[in-house]
């Protein structure tokens, strides 16, 4: 097992750089995930770190040695693909210990490691399969089984799941989260879903446009957003966004949205002046329906059951409040929405205000 | 009647029929005409009678068919390996990112789009004993000090048709199994590099076998077609010298038409058929049917 260290990595095709300057340290035996909207640079960023694509700048470390001119097989990692990239002319047992069989291993150990791991991810049934025979979720247990007999340093994962159907995709989520609590292996899992992120990760490392936008645990990242990208990237359904203005309210100060409606202002240290262009971001299920809150115009309310989804106008922008009550507001209904808990951002480069 | 026209199978079976029509007519009729005539005595100008197996056994006997014979499956051997090495590794070339791609993909093809006899008149001043600028190229080179005798001397004649042949052929194998490669996703790649795959092992392991389907077919053809070469054989050299490049194709002929013995051509002819349909057969259930591929397409 070993850590990872970016230093500055930089990327360009060409004359064209996609990646940055991005300095991550992930820790020995931590399930790191890179999340950000889809061409941002995160399978690039991977594909740097398995030894695929050359470094334009900057230093990948592995364990501590610095690897930007090692090629992939002497890295010691193993990496799963999107599409499982197993080889159509293998069978499962042979696709799983070729790592093995190149590296001259005896072939009853191989028989033995690859046993060991088809009984991990239940695949001791299918051993002699081509990969033509699977379904889509068997296919992928292989692409990790190939991963996980060559007992790597690191394991690199990119979107693994997101050719698999939703309810599967969940229970490999949960699967690959229970493997790496019994490997404890250090692993980097790319993804652009949020929610993978969140639940699977020890550390996400969210990404746009080849930058680094923050890095934290997922609750950090969900409770103190750096800025308007991770606020609006982290969480689900989306954080609400709504443009205003500081203005002096009796003794403290208040937010002036659209249409004159106003909101108590978030308690932030930086000084904020009345007259401040500002944006107010609340998550949905921060809202809270009640006497004592703004104005909104019902839109659609949409119940899941669990909860109750309402979309409304508030001052002049669409938001989604989700709330645990049931409501059953008509179309056009007015209600009042209270903010519980709100964000400043600064609308012209989108850091938070704190 | 209105089921019948509706069935999928019986207006399958009407579109066939005008293929089925024209295949008897082309195919089928001169195909039975030349078996038949393999068993006759027949002459240019004159029905032949039934003669049984009376040419075949007369063809074996013949030391000029033996060595045509010997001949042909020289000329096929060595050609095809030699194609389908040079074609396998131009493939690969080509594969690679290279600048001006499509350019070198079209001159790749030239030899294949130039008409035979065309390109074996080419040749045949390449080969030729006085004005070959081969020869002179490799005198002024200081290599050899006489004009090499291509096509006049037995062996140098057969390994030139030879390369001739393979000159022709390359292009139709490495054009194919270019298209071939490109299949093959480069993540396969990738995911070797990481299993620790050589560059070398990569090609064992992951293009070779992934290539084998393409591979059979296209190698099918080429020996179908070099085992029934003609054209380049008979403007180059017309089997000779002493009959050392004569190949069944070409003895076939000489022996029907020029020579008048329409029946023992014709039985030199079908005598090539059951080479073919080995050839056929070998590579459909040699190297054509895959476990991994039977019915349907990978992933
Ligand atoms: N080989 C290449 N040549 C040129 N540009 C490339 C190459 N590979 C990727 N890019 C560019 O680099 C950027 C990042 O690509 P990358 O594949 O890393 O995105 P990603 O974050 O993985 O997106 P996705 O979620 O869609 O997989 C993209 O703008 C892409 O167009
Ligand atoms: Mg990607």
């Amino acid at each position: 097992m070993a850590s990872v260290t970016l230093k500055d990595v930089r990327k360009a095709f060409g004359s064209t750089p996609v990646v940055h300057g991005v300095s991550v340290e992930i820790l020995d035996g931590e399930f790191a995930v890179l999340v950000g909207p889809s061409g941002c640079g995160k399978s690039t960023l991977l594909r740097m770190i398995a030894g695929l694509e050359e470094i334009t700048g900057g230093a990948i470390e592995i364990g501590g040695r610095v690897v930007n001119d090692v090629l992939p097989k002497e890295r010691d990692i193993a990496m799963v693909f999107q599409n499982y990239a197993l080889y159509p002319h293998m069978t499962v047992a042979d696709n799983m210990g070729f790592s093995l069989k190149l590296a001259k291993r005896p072939r009853q150990e191989i028989e033995d490691r690859v046993r060991e791991a088809a009984k991990i991810l239940g695949l001791t049934e299918y051993l002699e399969r081509y990969p033509r025979q699977l379904s889509g979720g068997q296919r992928q247990r292989v692409a990790m089984g190939r991963a996980i007999v060559r007992n790597p340093q690191v394991f690199l994962f990119d979107e693994p799941l997101s050719n698999l159907d939703a309810k599967l995709r969940v229970q490999m989520r949960t699967e690959i989260k229970e493997l790496h609590q019994r490997l404890k292996t250090t692993s980097i899992y790319v993804t652009h879903d949020q929610i993978e992120a969140m639940t699977m990760a020890d550390k996400i490392v969210v990404m746009n446009a080849g930058r680094v936008e923050q890095i934290g645990a997922p609750l950090e990242l969900y409770d103190d957003p750096a800025n308007l990208f991770v606020a609006g990237f982290i969480g689900s359904p989306a954080m609400n966004f709504l443009p205003g203005r500081v203005v002096a309210n009796g003794a403290g100060l208040a937010v002036e949205l659209g249409g004159g409606v106003r909101v108590a202002a978030p308690r932030v240290q930086a000084p904020l002046a009345p007259g401040r262009e500002v944006t107010v971001g609340v998550r949905p299920e921060h809202f809270a329906v009640s006497a004592q809150g703004v104005p909104a115009e019902v839109i659609v309310v949409e119940p899941t059951g669990a909860d109750t989804q309402i979309f409304c106008n508030l001052a002049g922008v669409e938001v989604s409040a989700v709330v645990r009550e049931r409501h059953a507001f008509r179309p056009g209904e007015a209600i009042r929405l209270a903010p519980q808990l709100a964000y400043l951002f600064d609308p012209g480069n989108g850091a938070r205000i704190r | 009647m209105e089921r019948l026209l509706h069935s999928r199978n019986f207006l399958g079976l009407v579109f066939m029929v005008p293929a089925g029509v024209l295949l008897l007519l082309f195919l089928t009729y001169p195909l039975g005409l030349g078996v038949w005539l393999g068993f006759t005595d027949a002459k240019v100008g004159r029905t032949g009678a039934w003669v049984g197996l009376e040419n075949y056994q007369f063809l074996l006997g013949d030391s000029v068919a033996r060595l045509a014979l010997f001949n042909t499956l020289f000329y096929t051997v060595v050609a095809s390996v030699l194609k389908f090495v040079l074609g396998l590794w131009l493939a690969l070339l080509l594969n690679k990112h290279l600048p001006f791609k499509a350019f070198l993909r079209a001159v790749v093809l030239l030899p294949f789009i130039v008409p035979t006899a065309l390109s074996a008149i080419a040749f045949w001043w390449l080969y030729d004993a006085q004005f070959s600028v081969l020869s002179w190229v490799l005198t002024r080179l200081g290599w050899i000090d006489r004009y090499i005798d291509f096509l006049g001397d037995p062996w140098n004649a057969r390994w030139s048709v030879v390369a001739a042949n393979v000159w022709r052929g390359v292009p139709f194998i490495a054009i194919t199994l270019l298209a071939g490669l490109q299949t093959i996703s480069p993540s396969l790649y990738e995911a070797a590099a990481i299993d620790g795959a050589t560059p070398w092992q990569q090609f064992w392991n992951v293009t070779l076998p992934l290539l084998t389907p393409i591979i059979a077919v296209v190698m099918t053809f080429s020996v179908l077609f070099t085992f029934t070469d003609f054209q380049l054989i008979y403007v180059l050299t017309r089997g000779g010298p002493l009959n050392a490049t004569h190949l069944m194709a070409t003895l076939a002929f000489q022996r029907a038409i020029p020579g008048g013995a329409l029946g023992e051509g014709s039985a030199l002819a079908v005598a090539m058929v059951p080479f073919l349909l080995a050839a056929i057969l070998f590579s459909y259930f040699g190297l054509q049917r895959r476990k991994w591929q039977q019915g349907g397409t990978d992933a």
